[in-house]
């Protein structure tokens, strides 16, 4: 749809507004001067737009407007707070603040204003300030958007000569232009959510957001996902307390669910749910997507797609600009790599991922922007952001994973609502197919399945209760209230609330002898306040959610001298500092020996040394790495494309539309086995070599596959089925060992029924998670978060790694002593959704209770070799630490006995 | 809580830390010794027990610095100490120093514990070897407080300092094995059949790989074998094949 010039309501924006579109040829869209409308009807409002649609001015616009017209002391939003203070007079102290005595919901009919507020507003005796005061706060969830949007912003500001200060405040900000911001903040602010919450935790804080009027949130579908998005709502919930007056506009992609993500904007009352004004910009064209037609043999496993590399460079080389989206960091280096050695054209081909060090990807995202590149290869690095130039054609490789995912991506390419973004899809595999097939559907029905809302974390909310008490000493009963506006925490029961108060105070155990250790304790009033200031100190240098994998710093040097061959420990003598490359998960760094090769920053690397938390590499001249990857594929399988895969399966006649060679795939299946039902749960048991196996279809994810895969074993052993492995992939799940599984079903001795019955969520999960590494890993985020351990510290940096060692020793000892413990609790609730995806998993078990179909075969079955090639690709799981090290000590064995 | 109350605790950890008894024989000095999987080193000859680092109250000297750690970790390693001693009943029973983690950390101990430890020393003798984090016990923690202790060939201390015959802790030694890209890591006895350092004990304790320059200044080679702690079995692993 073509931008059209509006009909109504051309008084929203001021004449000098219009007369700048106008000069930009541009006219106001619909949805932003629906905004507009929002802002001075005085309602919150959740801004549902493709990437293009001028989101973010959208966002900014009701706040330009009011400000602009704040200073020519007329406004067209009659009647606004604004009004009544003379603007220009610098010198001029703040008569009042606006506060009303109800925390508000939407719509406000009245205010009382109230001399209660004239108090609040001296901060710390520092008197000078300006007169309007902080106005509009923008949050996004990367620094470098708050950044890339100042700048943006600057354009209309300037061009209208609009009187209206714009700073950024990110971790980067120096400490003098932080301590200036609070005194003399400026009219837009824009920052991060952890800024945010440090911001809150100060004494000026109450000084700082009075006079707030408008947040607007960026990017708001990919913030509530995570803990972050718990920490930001319950940053709103403070803000709404300090600034009755302020409204909320967040920006977001397609969702699921609008509605509940809408209820992220505004209060919510007790018992009630309410939600923000909904507004959907219209107009963007339907996206063009194929799935590459490949003219080579489509493989049956792996995710490199190898086989299609000509075919991609083709399509970098006929277009402008493509973006090239891999699923994890190791494909993205795969990829760039290959497609440098065929790039006989030298075409300008650039990587982009998180691991790759800050400023080199600043160089990759302004030549982008620059034009000058042909095609990146990139993660979910550039899945959100600002725009980058003009993008023509997105190529995606690999699994799509999950319908809007995959939308956000298509998105990146035409940054113009009213073109078609154009994309291609190039499955890796034959699984792949059928899952870019679902997509592709599910694309043109723009059918969403973005995850719903959160329910707040308790270790989050441990922060933010140090955080209020930082800033100034709470009530219980107030804070509960509070945080109960939030709507992620809005169904938190007093309990949770008491034992996660009790936590911060002095550690939340059975066992009190932590009293005189508290870190807040509650004052005769019954106020809860800090004890000492080490403890304001300890919160401001740990704020955040953001608990990364440790990462080390890879550098380059050169390559030590061989003559000391292999196996020495730290103490040989390197060459030190080195360029630096990136950073590097240290549990991929753990696994390897010295002298392994990996791929990373775009070439082969040989493994020199650790020190500390840097990592030394030289230069290898192999081609091949010897470790071949690092960082599964981070999203699970949607369960939405998931239950669409299954009715393809099942659904014959639509086999027609996939490429003929997986067509016959599936025929043969069906022909020598079986092809699942939707509801089902396939079953397959077949010997090969000397092993048996036992491979089922369930089609939830990696993740739940694995945590499948872990308590099956445990079942298996018990019924003596003497399993040794398994392996699992984002559709099946295989099991091998020495016991004959088909004769012992057929004989009765094992019954599929009961093996995966849902009691193994019981008692069974409870005895793994006792020893599972993902669940101390789970367990140590947690304890990072709530503040329970540090990780930064004044002065010095603890090691994380003794950080990472000590988490464990905890969760034992809690695990034991205290099984409920706040924390535990915690932990056990992201284990539900995160790295173990119980949940998942819970209902994948139900769902398929009576429905089991079993078929004994007398060799693997078209639909399991996928699966089956995974094992020695993929890391074989068990958890059997011992066997590990029985093959260790089986080598001293050997050279004691001096056997080859 | 008093001691009716915390014994059910103890025998319940107890139970529970007394289902794994893999041990591994080492040999120091001509003398044999069993390498326990509890961390444990038991002289069975002279109905001799040593543990070392129990780093006791190391929790709460952690809490009293603003960090909150579970305040369980002195009964669960008197619990795992109970077990080996239940396991064993030596007649002789030799802490190896930093028993205790800081120099209070015997005036934390609750009364509830402090009786725990005093039903383990009944009908045994108790040795506490000085460390480096408890260099001035006091008496009335019951048993004998030393520098060191020589039985035979053997020299129990706190510090190793590459001595033939010596049984030392301090060092927290721990080994890493890696394989196709997965890592283990666990606490060892490391010995190369002159000395060995004994395994941390406590709950809370952290190590040091045996790969670190420490462990060359005591046995000059990696010709030591760790005698890992795995999970079920102790496994012994040549120094040069750890990482």
């Amino acid at each position: 749809m073509p931008p059209r010039k509006s009909v109504a309501k051309p008084d929203l924006l001021p004449d000098h507004f219009l007369r700048w579109f106008g000069m930009r040829g541009w006219s106001p869209r619909e949805h932003q001067l629906a905004l507009l409308q929002k802002a001075r009807d005085d309602r919150s409002a959740l801004l549902i737009a493709p990437t293009g649609a001028g989101k973010t001015l959208a966002g900014f616009l009701p706040t330009l407007v009011e400000l602009s017209a704040a200073h020519l002391n007329l406004s067209p939003l009659a009647g606004r707070g604004r009004l009544d203070r003379k603007a220009d007079d610098p010198g001029e102290r703040e008569p009042k603040a606006e506060t009303s005595e109800t925390p508000s919901t939407p719509p406000h009919p009245s205010r009382t204003a109230r001399e209660e507020g004239k108090s609040a507003l001296v901060s710390m005796g520092r008197d000078i300030r300006r007169t309007g005061g902080l106005h509009t706060l923008y949050i996004s969830p990367l620094k470098a958007l708050a950044v890339d949007i100042a700048r943006n912003l600057e354009t209309p500001i300037a061009e209208m000569q609009l009187p209206i200060k714009v700073e950024t405040r990110t971790g980067d900000t120096p400490v003098s232009r932080r301590a200036r911001q609070r005194r003399y903040p400026p009219d837009i602010l824009l920052t991060t959510p952890e800024q945010l919450a440090l911001l809150l935790s100060s004494d000026d804080a109450p000084f700082l957001f009075s006079s707030l009027k408008r947040v607007v949130l960026d990017e708001l579908h990919a913030l509530v996902t995570s803990k972050r998005g718990d920490l930001l709502s319950l940053g709103l919930a403070r803000l709404w307390k300090l600034a009755p007056d302020m409204r909320a506009i967040g920006l977001s992609a397609t969702v699921a669910e609008p509605e509940s993500l809408a209820r992220f904007l505004v209060p919510q009352p007790v018992g009630e749910s309410v939600s923000a004004d909904i507004v959907v910009a219209g107009g963007a064209a339907e996206p063009v997507v194929e799935m590459l037609d490949t003219r080579e043999r489509l493989p049956w496993a792996g995710h490199s797609a190898r086989h299609a590399l000509g075919e991609i460079y083709e399509l970098i080389k006929a277009n402008r600009t493509t973006l090239v989206f891999v699923n994890t960091r190791s494909q993205a280096e795969m990829l760039f790599q290959d497609l440098w050695r065929m790039n006989d054209d030298n075409l300008a081909i650039a990587l982009h991922h998180g691991s790759l060090d800050v400023a080199q990807r600043r160089k990759v995202e302004d030549a982008m922007s620059a034009g000058r590149l042909h095609g990146v290869v990139c993660t979910s690095s550039l899945d959100l952001g600002v725009d980058w130039g003009d993008v023509d054609l997105v190529v995606n490789v690999g699994a799509p994973k999950g319908a809007s995912r995959l939308m956000q991506r298509i998105g990146r390419a035409n940054h113009r609502i009213d073109e078609a973004s154009r994309a291609v899809l190039v499955p890796a595999n034959r699984f792949e197919v059928l899952e870019c097939r679902v997509a592709i559907d599910a694309v043109a029905e723009n059918a969403q399945d973005t995850p719903p809302l959160r329910t707040g974390s308790l270790d989050v909310l441990a922060q933010h209760v140090l955080g209020c008490a930082c800033g100034a000493p709470f009530r219980a009963d107030d804070l509960y209230g509070e945080v109960r506006s939030a709507a992620p925490y809005a169904e938190l029961s007093r309990v949770d609330f008491d034992d996660t108060v009790e936590f911060v105070a002095s550690g939340g155990y059975a066992l009190k002898i932590y009293e005189r250790f508290a870190r807040i304790k509650q004052d005769a009033s019954g106020k809860w306040r800090v004890t000492n200031p080490k403890v304001r100190q300890m919160y401001r240098m740990n704020v955040g959610t953001i608990v990364e994998d440790t990462m080390l710093k890879v550098r380059l040097v050169r390559s030590r001298s061989s003559g000391q061959g292999k196996g020495k420990g730290a103490t040989g003598a390197i060459a030190r500092g080195g360029r630096m490359l990136g950073q590097i998960e240290e549990y991929f760094i753990e696994g390897l020996v010295v002298g392994d090769t990996f791929v990373f920053g775009g070439e082969v690397v040989r493994y020199e040394s650790l020190v500390e938390d840097q990592v030394y590499v030289s230069r290898a001249h192999d081609k091949d790495a010897k470790v071949p990857s690092y960082m599964g594929g981070k999203f699970p399988l949607s369960t939405y494309l998931a239950e669409r895969v299954r009715k393809l399966l099942d659904d014959k006649r639509a086999w027609k539309g996939l490429p003929d060679q997986v067509r016959e795939w599936l025929s043969l299946q069906a022909h020598v086995s079986h092809v699942p039902g939707t509801r089902e749960l396939m079953v397959e048991t077949f010997p090969r070599a000397d092993k048996h196996y036992l491979v089922c279809y369930p089609f939830e994810g990696r993740l739940a596959h694995q945590t499948l895969g872990m308590l099956l074993t445990r079942r298996l052993e018990r019924a003596r089925a003497r399993p040794l492995g398994f392996v699992a992939n984002e559709y099946a799940l295989a099991i091998w060992g020495l016991g004959d599984t088909s004769h012992m079903i057929r004989q009765g001795r094992l019954d599929l029924a009961a093996l995966f019955d849902p009691d193994m969520l019981g008692d069974d999960l409870e005895a793994w998670l006792a020893e599972s590494a993902l669940m101390k890993r789970t367990f140590r985020t947690c304890a990072v978060i709530s503040g329970l351990i540090h990780t930064r510290f004044t002065g010095e940096e603890k090691s994380r790694r003794q950080v990472l060692f000590s988490t464990d020793l905890i969760y034992d000892v809690l695990r034991k002593h205290q099984p409920d413990h706040v924390l535990l609790r915690a932990a056990r609730a992201d284990a539900a959704t995160g790295l173990l995806d119980i949940r998942r998993l819970s209902d994948m078990l139900t769902r398929i209770q009576g429905r089991i179909i079993h078929r004994e075969l007398d060799r693997v079955s078209p639909l399991a070799v996928p699966v089956m090639l995974e094992i020695g690709r993929e890391a074989v799981y068990g958890e059997a630490s011992d066997e590990l090290l029985a093959e260790a000590a089986e080598e001293l064995v050997k050279e004691a006995t001096g056997s080859p | 809580m008093g001691f009716a109350k915390a014994l059910p605790i103890l025998q319940e950890t107890m139970l529970t830390e007394s289902i794994s008894v893999e041990t591994s024989s080492v040999s120091i000095a001509g003398v044999t010794l069993a390498a326990d999987l509890s961390g444990a080193l038991y002289w069975d000859e002279q109905k001799l027990l040593v543990v070392s680092d129990l780093h006791l109250e190391k929790g709460s000297s952690y809490a009293n610095r603003g960090v909150l750690l579970p305040p369980y970790d002195t009964i669960a390693t008197l619990g795992r100490l109970g077990a080996v001693i239940a396991r064993h009943d030596p007649r002789i029973v030799i802490a190896l120093g930093d028993s205790f983690h800081d120099r209070d950390a015997h005036e934390r101990l609750s009364p509830a514990n402090r009786e725990v430890l005093s039903a383990l020393q009944l009908r045994r003798d108790w040795v506490w070897i000085s460390g480096n984090h408890d260099p001035a016990l006091p008496p009335d923690l019951g048993g004998t407080v030393a520098e060191e202790v020589a039985i035979g060939p053997i020299t129990f201390r706190h510090e190793p300092t590459g001595a033939a015959g010596e049984i030392a802790g301090h060092l927290h030694p721990k080994a890493r094995v890696s394989t196709r890209g997965r890592a283990v890591e666990r606490r060892c006895f490391a010995s190369d059949g002159t000395r060995a350092v004994m395994p941390a004990f406590g709950a809370y304790t952290g190590g040091l790989n045996i790969r670190d320059a420490a462990f060359a200044r005591i046995f000059q080679t990696l010709g030591f074998v760790a005698h890992v702690l795995g999970d079920r079995r102790m496994h012994a692993i040549a120094a040069s094949r750890c990482c």
